[in-house]
């Protein structure tokens, strides 16, 4: 009877697990049914994946505030801001493309400081903050593009929203992919041994290798097969990989994962709390800015209406892709995740000619059941 | 006793007949046999104490019998008044009238007493809360328990925010909620723990109380003396097995501690010599104000610690020894003023970070609130205070952290399925280790730990108090916070005693004695 009951609880668990996973299967198979299977051809796939690249990079910005207990309500209208910034900079001012990258970055994280100051500091809430924010990032977009669209931008500047690897480079990218995670996974065997841990069966590791290189080169292929891999989807990918790093690998992710855990257990434990928070919104403005430089290559434009509402997809991408809104877990690749759902979504969604208010109902919709549905799996435990 | 003219049923009670049984209890979390076959069998009526070592399963397997752990996640059975019953949630349990008050306390500390009290049935008139019937009934309890006297200003207020209350006081509230409900067996976890000796008393008092009524009890603690003196029964359990249960007029203190440990434990304080050295630690004339005024929370203390000797702190709650260490720690926002001196050098301390850095390490005596992120692991946790030194340009170093923590858990014995668990898994004696751990493994200079052995077993506070002196022989001042007086005369070398803000009194150990110090902390004599 125990038994029944406990294999009972083990496939509730493994649909909570993967409940997300199978809502993006059916997500996936509706679209391609509806569109006659053009929702899965390479070329839809490529410019999904170049979509995918904004949501993605803001989402994983904004995947750290929130495992540090905070929220960023500004960073769609932030992303908004710095590609009119960098737009008018090289259509009015003469801004080379360096030139306009370095100052967005900048920019982003000279906000992210200020941000910082306020809500770490002075201890304001951060929701109160950033929402406040918000129209101010709006008012500046509005005000620095003179509510036009500027245009059109530095080819060089293009690039890094439109352009596309060669397709050589893009599998020897895959290559030295397999060879470097091959080359972790078994050095992280060897450590274990060393140190006395039971590593994985080695046919899981196996299985783990074969699965990563199935992934990596089929994407390559069908990325190949239509022009290349999209340069912002590398560059998302690059993000997203130092980010990890960043997460897991360093005192200061560790320090953000305890602060959102326990901030005063983190206080008492030594952390500087607040120089944390702070450089937490620094990273976050510094992502955002790129996602918006990203936005405005792709656009060939700086556009009064870019990242509007778009602080709704990077917080429903990250809780989607496992990042709990009540701080101090989830990991930050998980944005990735969430980010391909949302852009999905996005693309599926105008393929099939839905109109734009279904689109911002359905997607409202999504955040909401997100947010329910983590709570859920925190009560259940 | 107080609470006699609560006592409202007058039939006899048969104390000999069975109330609960558990039998063949067997529960296991992933990595770990929590319990196997355990049986437990309470009477009506009486106090039924289980003692057993950090992670011998106490905890869980009162969560077993209250429902947090529901029927079908373990095996075995409940019977109940001869009926076996089926528990899917603490609902369940509290439906046939058992209630528990968890090791770790579960009010919400920003409501009320009464609103916590009556949390989910408060009194209401179509559904808006009656409050003044919410805060009177609430009065009336208290009252009735004995925790406020009728004729004397009420202790605890039905208007009292929780947060403000005392670990002590909240342990009440939890009682009389407990019993606001129809409660006829009541299962207290540790709930001594954090109480000084007097707020014990008042505690034991109610439990008896409560036994004249007929309610039974079930009480864990790790604090023998108390067991001894209140429990009818005592159940044992070691590493999850049953094993056995004797009355009370059976055994002695040594029993229990024999069967817990499975061996003889000859003493309960490591017999050292310290050899006494410099100064190295002084404080001078540190004050500290109350938020917002100029009204003192401690009130000109100086003092000064040397090398090679323990040093002990005593004092009533409330007499301000946490709130002098965690200001001079940097932890109380509180302004404060005075004058920090280690190894003569004027330190400037203004966060825990800066104290940390000069070597002064305060280990919290709350330690799920302030000294561990439960959902991060055993080795996260025992490495956060020491993140420099297990890593490189900012870059952690997994196999140092591997290497560190193992060391710990070893050392003091950290009972843990491994060091990737959440801590939020381990029992409440064994996530203490993990806080001292972790302040160990900062190599301080100044070591204060307050109530370091709350919730521990007596055979690891020996390993505990072995580690102390060892430090001390390295040089380390230590200071120990302790509200028990048996610690508190045992382990220290010197004391201080603390008296409403001020420092009643010193002592040093060769003259002490408990009388002598409750003299000091109680303000007799000293205030000229
Ligand atoms: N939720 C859980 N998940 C995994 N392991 C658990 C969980 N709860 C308890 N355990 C394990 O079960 C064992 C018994 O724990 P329990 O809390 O019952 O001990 P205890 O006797 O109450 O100890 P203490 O005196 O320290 O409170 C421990 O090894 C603990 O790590
Ligand atoms: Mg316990």
């Amino acid at each position: 009877m125990s038994s029944k009951s406990l294999g009972g609880a083990g496939i509730k668990a493994f649909i909570k697990k993967y409940a997300m996973m199978l809502v993006f299967v059916v997500i996936v198979i509706f679209f391609t049914i509806m569109t006659d299977g053009i929702f899965l051809q390479p070329r839809n796939l490529s410019n999904l994946f170049r979509q995918m690249a904004i949501i993605g990079v803001l989402a994983t910005g904004m995947s750290l505030v929130i495992v540090s207990g905070n929220i960023d309500l500004s960073v769609g209208t932030f992303l908004g801001f710095v590609s009119g910034l960098a737009s008018a900079g090289m259509v009015w001012w003469n801004w080379r493309t360096p030139a306009a990258i370095l100052l967005g970055i900048l920019v982003g994280v000279v906000v992210g400081f200020l941000h910082g100051m306020l809500i770490a500091y002075l201890k304001l809430p951060a929701f109160i903050t950033t929402l406040g924010t918000q129209f101010v990032f709006r008012g500046g977009l509005l005000g620095v593009i003179k509510g036009q669209t500027v245009a059109p931008l530095h080819e060089s500047f293009v690039f890094i929203g439109q352009g596309y690897l060669a397709r050589s480079v893009g599998w020897i990218i895959a290559i030295v992919a397999t060879v470097l995670f091959i080359i972790s996974v078994f050095n992280r065997r060897k450590k274990n041994k060393q140190l006395g841990i039971q590593s994985n069966p080695i046919g899981k590791d196996i299985v783990k290798i074969i699965a990563f290189i199935v992934v990596v080169f089929v994407f390559v292929y069908l990325m190949n097969i239509y022009e290349g891999i999209p340069v912002p989807t590398l560059i998302l990918l690059g993000l997203s990989l130092l980010y990890t790093f960043i997460a897991e690998k360093t005192t200061f992710g560790r320090s953000v994962y305890a602060i959102g855990g326990n901030s005063m257990a983190a206080q008492y434990a030594g952390i500087n709390v607040n120089r944390v928070i702070t450089v937490v919104y620094m990273l976050s403005g510094a992502l955002s800015a790129v996602a918006g430089l990203i936005m405005a290559a792709r656009l060939n434009a700086g556009s009064p209406q870019s990242g509007l509402f778009m602080e709704t997809d990077a917080i429903a991408s990250a809780v989607i892709g496992g990042i709990s809104m009540a701080g101090g877990t989830g990991k930050v690749y998980g944005a990735l995740f969430g980010a391909l759902l949302m852009a999905s979504l996005d693309n599926g969604m105008s393929m099939m000619n839905v109109e734009t208010f279904w689109q911002y109902i359905v997607k409202g919709a999504v955040l909401v059941l997100a947010v329910l549905f983590d709570i859920q799996s925190k009560s259940k435990k | 006793m107080p609470n006699n003219e609560a006592t409202n049923t007058n039939q006899t009670i048969d104390r000999n007949s069975v109330i609960l049984e558990m039998k063949d209890i067997t529960k296991t979390f992933p990595g770990v046999v929590a319990l196997s076959d355990v049986n437990f069998c309470l009477r009506t009526g009486t106090v039924h104490a289980i003692c057993g070592e950090n992670g011998a399963g106490k905890s869980t397997l009162i969560k077993v019998l209250s429902g947090v752990h529901p029927t079908g996640s373990y095996e075995g059975e409940i019977i109940v008044n001869s009926e076996p019953k089926v528990f899917n949630s603490v609902k369940d349990a509290e439906e046939v009238g058992i209630v528990c008050i968890h090791q770790e306390l579960v009010l919400v500390p920003e409501l009320t007493v009464a609103e916590n009290m009556f949390l989910g049935h408060q009194p209401n008139h179509r559904g808006v809360i009656d409050r003044a019937r919410l805060f009177q009934e609430t009065q009336d309890l208290l009252v009735r328990l004995g925790i406020n006297k009728e004729d004397a200003p009420p202790d605890i207020l039905a208007t009292d925010i929780i947060g403000d209350l005392s670990v002590g006081k909240q342990q009440l509230v939890e009682i009389a909620k407990a019993l606001s409900k129809d409660c006829r067996i009541l299962i207290l976890d540790e709930p001594t723990s954090a109480l000084t000796e007097s707020e014990a008393d008042v505690l034991l008092d109610i439990i008896r109380g409560l036994r004249e009524r007929g309610i039974s009890s079930i009480y864990i603690s790790h604090k023998l003396d108390e067991v001894m003196e209140i429990a009818d029964d005592v159940t044992i359990i070691r590493d999850g097995q049953y094993i056995g249960t004797k009355p009370k007029s059976d055994i002695k203190k040594s029993d229990i501690i024999a069967m817990m440990v499975g061996r003889e434990l000859t003493n309960q304080f490591p017999e050292v010599d310290h050899e006494r050295g410099k100064v190295r630690f002084e404080i001078k004339n540190y004050n500290v104000y109350r938020p917002g005024t100029d009204r003192k929370l401690i009130d000109n203390i100086s003092f000064q610690a040397r090398q090679g000797e323990v040093l002990g702190v005593s004092g009533l709650m409330g007499s301000g020894r946490t709130e002098l260490f965690s200001s001079i720690c940097g932890i109380l926002p509180n302004r404060s003023e005075g004058e920090v001196y280690l190894d003569g050098e004027l330190l400037n301390i203004k966060s825990p970070n800066d104290a940390i850095k000069n070597g002064i390490y305060y280990l919290t005596e709350d330690r799920n609130r302030y000294g561990l992120v439960l959902n991060m692991s055993v080795l996260e946790n025992i490495t956060l205070s020491s993140l420099k030194k297990v890593s490189k340009a900012g870059v952690l170093d997994r196999d140092k952290e591997v290497a560190y923590s193992n060391e710990y858990v070893d050392k003091i014995n950290i009972k843990t399925a491994s060091n990737d668990v959440k801590v939020s898994t381990l029992s409440g004696g064994n996530r203490q280790k993990v806080a001292i751990a972790k302040s160990l493994l900062t190599d301080p200079k100044v070591l204060i730990l307050d109530e370091p052995t709350r919730g521990i077993d007596v055979g690891a506070k020996y390993e505990i108090y072995t580690i102390i002196h060892e430090l001390v022989n390295e040089g380390v001042v230590v200071i120990v916070i302790s509200s028990e007086m048996e610690e508190i005369l045992g382990l220290s070398d010197r004391i201080l005693v603390f008296s409403a803000g001020r420092l009643g009194g010193e002592i040093d150990i060769s003259d002490a004695s408990q009388v002598e110090i409750m003299k000091m902390a109680t303000g007799f004599e000293s205030d000229g």
